[in-house]
């Protein structure tokens, strides 16, 4: 069981626990199989390039779907994730797998956040975030926010 | 700048409400699709226990498939116009949620969409079209439990 996170726990600046990722070709296609979205920009290579983006991408709902895992793992059970927004700035592309399980050398993808502001309002414990996927290069191409409500130590005594 | 009076028509349009049930086959492969572990999204008898009495989904989960009928409808009328207003290449631009109530596992969900937004921005490889669509979804007890605003780039 992970621990606990608290209102008390964190400060303006403090750092959300970073969350390490890797796309592959393999994930794209449960990803398309879980959610239902089949569009080819994700598989097919000869219609990604006709839109522009070279070969297939890596869907930016999955991208948003990490952020999401990224904000659940760290504000814990008793956390509750109020708002999750992002925008899908830079194109990724997915790894390709070697084998049933081995995929190819190349980028790590880290999610990572920091808190910007923390307040109570009616009796809740709110803390703010900016948020976002990072690529093997640095950049950052989904940028985002978030909002949790999280417990306090105070209250609960 | 402005945007061709055929997309200025299709701004308010809304979408026949889709029902969505939750079930937890559907929550457990989106939590393995994305590689997470939390037991609430996976483990009955865990959840269970929990404060939430149930699996509940990953956040941005609505069950299966989540863009359905009325995104993928509006999708389909705004395709060929923004085709027509010179902007054929469609991307997802991002999205904005909002949650208000936990979505466990049985629940059933109405999602009802609309285009709340469509506006043109010159950018560095010419017109841009920005469509934001909006959807909320309400639970068998007729509680919003989730709104999202997504934005869908033409280009």
């Amino acid at each position: 069981m992970k621990k606990q996170l608290y209102y008390e726990d964190v400060e303006v600046g403090s750092e959300v626990i970073p969350l390490a990722k890797i796309a592959t070709t393999e994930m794209l296609v449960k990803w398309a199989g879980a959610t239902g979205d089949f569009n080819p920009l994700h598989y097919e290579d000869a219609f990604a390039a006709s839109q522009g983006v070279g070969s297939p991408i890596v869907h930016g709902a999955l991208k948003r779907a990490w952020l999401g895992h990224l904000m659940t793992d760290w504000t814990g059970e008793q956390g509750i994730l109020k708002r999750l927004s992002c925008q899908y700035r830079g194109m990724d592309y997915p790894r390709k797998m070697k084998d049933m399980v081995t995929p190819e050398e190349g980028e790590t993808w880290w999610c990572k956040g920091t808190v910007t502001k923390k307040y109570v309002e009616d009796g809740q414990h709110i803390v703010e975030c900016d948020i976002w996927v990072e690529n093997g290069k640095g950049e950052k191409t989904t940028p985002g926010t978030a909002t949790v409500i999280l417990p306090s130590r105070e209250a609960k005594s | 700048m402005a945007i061709t009076d055929e997309l200025k028509a299709l701004i308010g349009t809304t979408t026949e409400p889709v029902i969505m049930e939750v079930e937890r086959g559907a929550i457990r492969r989106y939590a393995d699709a994305i590689d997470d572990p939390n037991p609430l999204f996976r483990d009955v008898e865990h959840a269970q226990s929990s404060r939430y009495g149930e699996m509940i989904c990953p956040p941005g989960f609505f069950g299966w498939p989540v863009k359905r009928g009325g995104v993928m409808e509006v999708l389909a009328s705004l395709t060929p116009a923004l085709a027509r207003a010179g902007c054929p290449r469609i991307l997802d631009g991002g999205v904005d949620f909002e949650f208000y109530l936990p979505i466990r596992a049985g629940d059933i969900l109405t999602s009802s969409g609309k285009v709340a937004d469509i506006r043109a921005r010159e950018g560095k490889t010419g017109t841009m079209i920005f469509t934001t669509l909006e959807t909320t979804f309400i639970n068998q007890n007729g509680d919003l439990v989730a709104k999202s605003r997504a934005t869908i780039i033409s280009l």
